[in-house]
């Protein structure tokens, strides 16, 4: 869907990103892992929205997973991991939707995500796998059979077989390609022609990305596009793949986004207690994301000595000392 | 099975002029499993205590090992201890940064040596892992995280070791669901389901060290901590576990506990 050439078409806004690609009832991916480069503007952007219905799918998703799931804005989930590190073995709205009966939850293992996004890349409609064998991540389904159209929700949740290859007794799991509406993800850098740069892990963003009918970026900064030619190794997806691009300094936060900031303990502590309790969840919505007008004003909130103690170290990539209790 | 009353053999008398360091049971669990270790093994790390100990490993028991993550960090220096497997300090100085389809190709490939570290919400007598639901799946009562990568290193890796606090809601009869296998139902039933390797090695908790009986794939006592009784595990165990085979832990010497202490998690991060 990207054009080729030029960034103009693609830039936008948070706002006009989400206005224009993200509706209800969507499936939609959402990269990062747990604490690391989630697309926390466009999750924050979809919430205050009240975008409703939507389809989650990704493997170990934390913060992004939890505020959407919180705000109301998830059906179905499927799903990995649903946790956030130390601050949240467990991700805390997450439990409390599971627990009540308002999400549905189709588990899969971090192996069996990743090859489902890769096998939407290539076009293929399943993969093989042997992970699970013998478990209940492939004997028990979490979706029931009525919304298993076999178009956004496979027919089945696995099939396993024998190995047309090997033994016969020999057993593998064929996994659903997952081919989701919308990909958001955020980078660090994105160059004026429409090219990606992720620094650090890319965890399964660019089959994500690959698999997507759609995909939103939001980044760091926007650089020139003869810099990010100089060394094309360190790039991961082509402009051709990219249909909006939004910069968004700090737009991972309270994540990590490697070089440019650390994870923020103190909002990540701020939230875990906050996420606990039903009214203080929606106190913590009304002041952080229905209340907050724009980007400027959130990284306000913040405030700007949280934002220096969490800026990465420019050799570590990381806030080397940082407070993380 | 044990006399449920047996205690380890007490100091004798005067034997002792400088007392050993006191510990806590978390890091004497961090020293144990660091202890199973061997040097040039591949360590694929998970979150918690399963982080400590795979630093501890590599920073005391076995320099040679490489220690890796599901993120796809491979290699790390780790100079300050990662709080999730996505934390940047993961990327930092490490060999090369990757993603999840890659990190996979290293826990599965067969030419490598993989031990995987984990946690989990429940454990039976063959070392299958809970880390979904307790109750029924579609109606669960707690829902805890999820595999994450837990099935796919229990699944794929040349062994793993598991991370657990005894108890008899932990240690069951039979899991509410089975995410990570283990041996299965025990015997053969590992390689009959399709695993051509892995399996549980140990299960490290902190009240002792637990290990797999060769033919039947069964949880036995193998080490017990100093100050811990035999009798204590078979309380806190929810299954019937042999533990005539246990004997005491060599408690962590000065200079673990200095490692892990001052170099390790000076924060105390994850040691509390």
């Amino acid at each position: 869907m990207g054009e080729p050439n030029g960034l103009d078409s693609k830039l936008m806004t948070v706002g006009e990103a989400v206005e224009r690609f993200v509706r209800d009832g969507q499936q939609i991916a959402v990269g990062g892992f747990t604490i690391n480069r989630n697309p926390m503007a466009l999750v924050y952007e979809i919430a205050r929205r009240r975008i409703r219905d939507l389809h989650l799918v990704a493997h170990s998703n934390g913060q992004a997973l939890d505020v959407l799931v919180g705000a109301g804005c998830v059906s179905r989930i499927e799903v990995a991991y649903g946790g956030n590190g130390r601050f949240a073995p467990t991700c805390i709205r997450f439990r409390k939707a599971v627990e009540r009966g308002e999400v549905l939850v189709e588990d899969y293992t971090n192996n069996q995500m990743s090859l489902r996004f890769l096998a939407g890349a290539l076009s293929v409609p399943f993969i093989p796998s042997k992970s699970g064998l013998g478990t209940d991540v492939l004997r028990q389904e979490g979706f029931p059979p009525k919304i298993r159209d076999g178009v956004k929700v496979a027919r089945k949740k696995v099939h396993v077989m024998a190995d047309p290859f090997g033994h016969p007794d020999d057993d593998v799991a064929l996994l659903p390609a997952l081919t989701p509406d919308v990909s958001l993800i955020h980078a660090q850098q994105v160059s004026t022609d429409g090219t990606v740069r992720i620094k650090g892990l890319t965890f399964a963003d660019l089959e994500q990305c690959k698999a997507a009918s759609v995909v939103v970026v939001t980044c760091e900064e926007i650089v020139p596009e003869s810099y990010l030619r100089i060394d094309p190794d360190q790039n991961a997806l082509p402009p051709f793949l990219v249909d909006a691009v939004v910069p968004v300094p700090y737009g991972a936060h309270p994540t990590a986004c490697r070089s440019f900031y650390d994870y923020d303990p103190k909002h990540l502590n701020l939230y875990k207690a906050m996420a606990k309790d039903d009214e203080q969840w929606a106190t913590y919505l009304d002041e952080w994301v229905y209340g907050i007008g724009s980007w400027d004003a959130y990284l306000d909130k913040v405030g700007g000595a949280q934002l220096a103690h969490i800026r990465a170290n420019t050799v570590a990539g990381y806030a080397p000392g940082l407070d993380r209790r | 099975m044990a006399d449920p009353t047996h205690t380890p053999s007490a100091p004798s008398p005067g034997a002792t002029p400088t007392p050993p360091p006191a510990y806590t049971a978390r890091e004497m669990m961090a020293i144990a499993a660091g202890r199973l270790i061997k040097d040039g093994d591949v360590l694929f790390a998970g979150t918690g205590v399963a982080m400590l100990a795979a630093t501890v490993a590599k920073r005391i028991h076995a320099p040679r090992a490489h220690i890796f993550f599901e993120t796809g960090g491979i290699g790390p220096q780790l100079e300050e201890l990662p709080m999730a497997v996505a934390d940047s300090r993961v990327m930092a100085y490490s060999n090369l940064n990757a993603g999840l389809v890659e990190a996979f190709s290293y826990v599965a490939n067969r030419r490598l040596h993989t031990i995987a570290f984990l946690g989990a919400a429940q454990i039976d007598r063959y070392g299958n892992l809970n880390s979904t639901v307790i109750g029924d799946y579609r109606h669960p009562k707690v829902r805890f995280s999820g595999s994450g990568g837990a099935c796919d290193a229990g699944s794929l890796a040349s062994g793993f070791l598991v991370f657990m606090h005894h108890g008899r809601r932990k240690f069951v009869e039979k899991l509410d669901y089975l995410t990570t296998p283990g041996w299965l139902t025990g015997g053969e039933s590992r390689r009959h389901a399709g695993y051509r390797r892995g399996g549980p090695l140990a299960v490290v908790s902190d009240l002792g060290v637990m290990k797999f009986d060769e033919a039947t794939k069964e949880m036995y006592l193998a080490e017990y901590y100093p100050g811990v009784t035999t009798g204590e595990v078979t309380e806190n165990t929810g299954f019937t576990m042999d533990v005539t085979r246990a004997a005491e832990a060599t408690p962590p010497d000065a200079e673990e506990l200095r490692i892990l202490r001052d170099e390790v998690d000076p924060q105390r991060l994850i040691l509390g």
